[in-house]
């Protein structure tokens, strides 16, 4: 059994923690004795994290019963906050698994104060901290193998956003839908991580005979969307249906963000991407810019 | 709780404890269910050197008459141990043992991730620059990982890692050491400093960075090895040279070259232990300055000159070993030595010795023992494959890069971490770090030495296996 890890980066600027599934690139800037701090206290932080989820693993894979007694770890308590406004779908806590560590770090992070900026990169979920004045520029790639910006944002600290996350077919989760990438900016990286997921299961065509699905329970017996049916693998897709598939995204982004659960998101499938924006929230506009 | 199916695994590598289906990763990817086996899912590399050197290579002559002067004809394809996987302790095969008909003989390679708690590296540092005194600790981010060792020729030498660094001290210290030791094997830059002496940025096969200023040449020679070359080039241009060195500082016309042109004495008194003619040491301290010493300013290490000898208009060069520091002086009517701008016959000579120094770099060896149970992964006689290593019928590689095997007992071994493929070293949290070795012979010696034979696997086989990475 592995312990967890924490070491620098090779450029020695940030701090890598692993244990089991957890990869963490963490950041800082500040003054050194701040940003060492900072990089303790996430060290000390994460050393228990991973055995608290694992304590309330069981209940953390079912939706979330009103009846349920409070997580007692806090990083479940964040993954549980993040999922409740979406109770109308079908959604796990797990679903905010990786952003609510994210934001759970950062948070420990700058509990000390002094710290300018930071961020918490969970394998693509990413809780950010900025202090008055400060900006992070955030870009966007929706299929490693083409490392092309899906397009970019500059975040900054009068934006409502703390939270950057990113779901789609090619993570290492399992998706409902067939995005290639739905990038979420919202106020935490859980809620984020929450509705990335659900609005990249929302692109979808369902019962068409180019995408194959197989019930979650056969390729993870422990998945927390037991047996409903996750994507394997999109075949050709007509670029109507492509068209289609990411409206319906739209519709359900476009909803989150009228409630106020997401401040923009922005949807990848093949060659197209659209965007879901309030006219004065922080654009993730397209690299090239169209 | 669910019962796991026959042909599932419960992966134990940490405490998701994730059940994972045949063909399929658990939840990290880095641990997979592979026919019924939990396995490490970094693909195995597979260097293929006909490939890499390009179709037009034109075979060595020999090859046609069968032995090429290799111990083990090596065929095409090497099977590296990088992502092998590994089994501790070591009572079970190691991870894959391939076999290959190369020009008719069978031969054997033994292919594994070994584990060394017994590790570290030699860093050879090109400079003279003082990095800190022999027997000093070397700190990464405040914990002892090594220390300075015996410098060599233009170098400085650093040992880091051992087991005492490792797993003897606290737990912080082990852990910054293996991660030291991870970086540096991996290609990856390592801060380290030295106590009473400098702030090292190292990484293999780049400049060293000493305390921020990056060291770009090697000295060209000693202070006075250097007056030796390049004597003839001064001696018509000017009437006395100081070469300013941290070992022997030279004096051109005390020096033996000197007095071989007849160069007449010039007064000049350099401070310091006069070893012969025109060499001094202890010209001052070591240091990041001039030549590897303390000196900012090069007046500092003269005395006087002697009114006796020296005379107004007396030119001076004053040089380091490097070329990068030089200043040129005139004295005046008082025998004081003036700032003059350097002519232009001089400038060609320092230009020269900047040219002859080799550029500094960083050089990382990767040492460790593969002695203990690791032997027992090849062998069922684990003394026979250390027997066998040390009469060379059996070729041991890490990564596929060759390997300096130490003479006497073990198989203690070193390898140029630049020729390891990237990715190839790892670690376990014990810490130990994890390299890839591999024990290639006769497939009838291997039998001899008593190999796992039942354990063999065809080298086509492995190259069709999905995970097989080819580089």
């Amino acid at each position: 059994m592995s312990g967890p890890l924490a070491a620098r980066t090779p450029d020695g600027s940030r701090l890598h923690l692993q244990h089991g599934p957890i990869d963490l690139i963490v950041e800082a800037w500040g003054e050194p004795a701040d940003v060492a701090d900072a990089y303790r206290r996430a060290w000390e932080r994460f050393q228990p994290l991973l055995d608290e989820l694992v304590a309330e693993l069981p209940a953390l894979r079912r939706p979330l019963e009103p009846s349920a007694d409070a997580f007692s770890g806090s990083v479940a308590r964040r993954m549980a906050a993040a999922v409740l406004p979406f109770g109308d779908r079908f959604i796990t806590p797990m679903a905010a698994v990786a952003g609510a560590v994210a934001d759970e770090i950062c948070h420990e992070m700058t509990v000390g104060g002094g710290l300018r900026r930071a961020y918490v990169n969970d394998g693509g979920d990413i809780a950010l901290y900025l202090s008055p004045g400060t900006s992070f520029d955030v870009g966007v790639v929706a299929v490693p193998e083409r490392p092309a910006l899906l397009g970019r944002a500059t975040l900054r600290s009068d934006d409502p956003v703390r939270g950057v996350a990113t779901s789609g077919r090619h993570g290492r989760s399992f998706s409902l839908g067939i995005a290639d990438s739905v990038t979420v900016l919202a106020a935490d990286a859980a809620r984020a991580d929450a509705a990335a997921t659900l609005i990249a299961n929302a692109v979808d065509l369902p019962g068409h005979p180019a995408i194959r699905r197989t019930p979650a329970s056969e390729l993870d017996p422990d998945s927390d969307l037991g047996e409903r049916m996750v994507t394997v693998e999109v075949g050709a897709l007509g670029s109507d249906e492509v068209a289609r598939a990411l409206e319906r995204g739209v519709d359900e982004a476009e909803r989150m963000r009228h409630d106020g659960l997401i401040v923009a998101a922005v949807l990848g499938l093949e060659d197209r991407v659209s965007r879901v924006a309030a006219p004065s929230a922080p654009v993730l506009a397209s690299a090239d810019g169209r | 709780m669910r019962e796991p199916a026959a042909d599932t695994v419960v992966c134990d590598a940490c405490p998701i404890r994730c059940v994972i289906k045949p063909g399929r990763t658990g939840s990290c990817d880095r641990y997979g269910n592979v026919e019924g086996v939990l396995t490490r899912m970094d693909p195995l590399l597979i260097l293929h050197r006909a490939q890499a050197q390009g179709a037009a290579l034109v075979p060595f002559a020999s090859r046609e008459g069968g032995w090429d002067g290799e111990l083990v004809p090596t065929g095409d394809v090497v099977v590296t141990g990088a992502g092998a996987g590994t089994t501790y302790p070591d009572y079970k095969p190691a991870p894959f043992i391939v076999s290959a008909q190369v020009e008719g003989v069978d031969t054997v390679t033994v292919v594994t991730e070994a584990i060394f708690s017994y590790c570290g590296v030699n860093v050879k540092i090109d400079t003279d620059r003082h990095v800190g005194p022999e027997r000093q600790i070397v700190r990464a981010r405040g914990e002892a990982v090594g220390h300075v060792t015996t410098g060599q020729y233009g170098s400085q030498m650093l040992s880091l890692g051992g087991v005492n660094h490792l797993t003897g001290g606290s737990k912080r210290e082990g852990l910054v050491t293996m991660e030291t030791l991870l970086a540096l094997c991996s290609g990856e830059q390592a801060e380290l400093s030295v106590d009473e002496g400098a702030d090292l940025t190292l990484q293999a096969g780049q400049p060293p960075v000493i305390n921020g200023t990056v060291e770009e040449r090697m000295r060209v020679g000693c202070g006075s090895a250097t007056i030796g070359m390049f004597a003839q080039q001064w001696y018509e241009h000017v009437d006395e040279v100081v070469v300013v060195d941290d070992h022997i500082t030279g004096v051109l016309s005390e020096h033996q070259a000197g007095r071989y042109l007849d160069i007449p004495p010039t007064g000049t008194k350099v401070k310091g232990r006069r070893s012969t003619p025109g060499r001094y040491f202890n010209v001052a301290n070591p240091g990041t300055g001039w030549g590897g010493t303390d000196i900012e300013d090069p007046l500092a290490i003269l005395e006087a000159f002697d009114p006796e000898v020296a005379r107004p208009g007396l030119t001076l060069l004053m040089i380091g070993t490097t070329g990068e520091h030089h200043a040129y002086f005139v004295l005046d009517d008082a025998l004081r030595p003036v700032p003059t701008p350097l002519p232009d016959d001089l400038r060609l000579s320092v230009e020269r010795i900047r040219e002859n120094c080799e550029p500094a770099s960083t050089s990382v060896l990767f040492m460790a023992g593969a002695g203990g149970s690791l032997r027992a992964g090849a062998t069922v006689n684990p003394v026979a494959l250390t027997r066998s290593v040390g009469r060379t019928f059996t070729r041991v590689t890490c990564g596929g890069a060759p390997v300096f095997v130490w003479p006497g007992g073990g198989i203690t071994f070193m390898v140029d971490v630049t020729l390891v493929p990237p990715g190839a070293f790892g670690y376990v949290p014990t810490p130990a770090l994890v390299a890839p070795l591999e024990f290639t012979m006769r497939r009838d010696d291997y039998a001899a030495l008593g190999g796992h034979m039942e354990a063999i696997v065809p080298v086509d086989e492995v190259l069709a296996r999905p995970d097989v990475r080819h580089s």
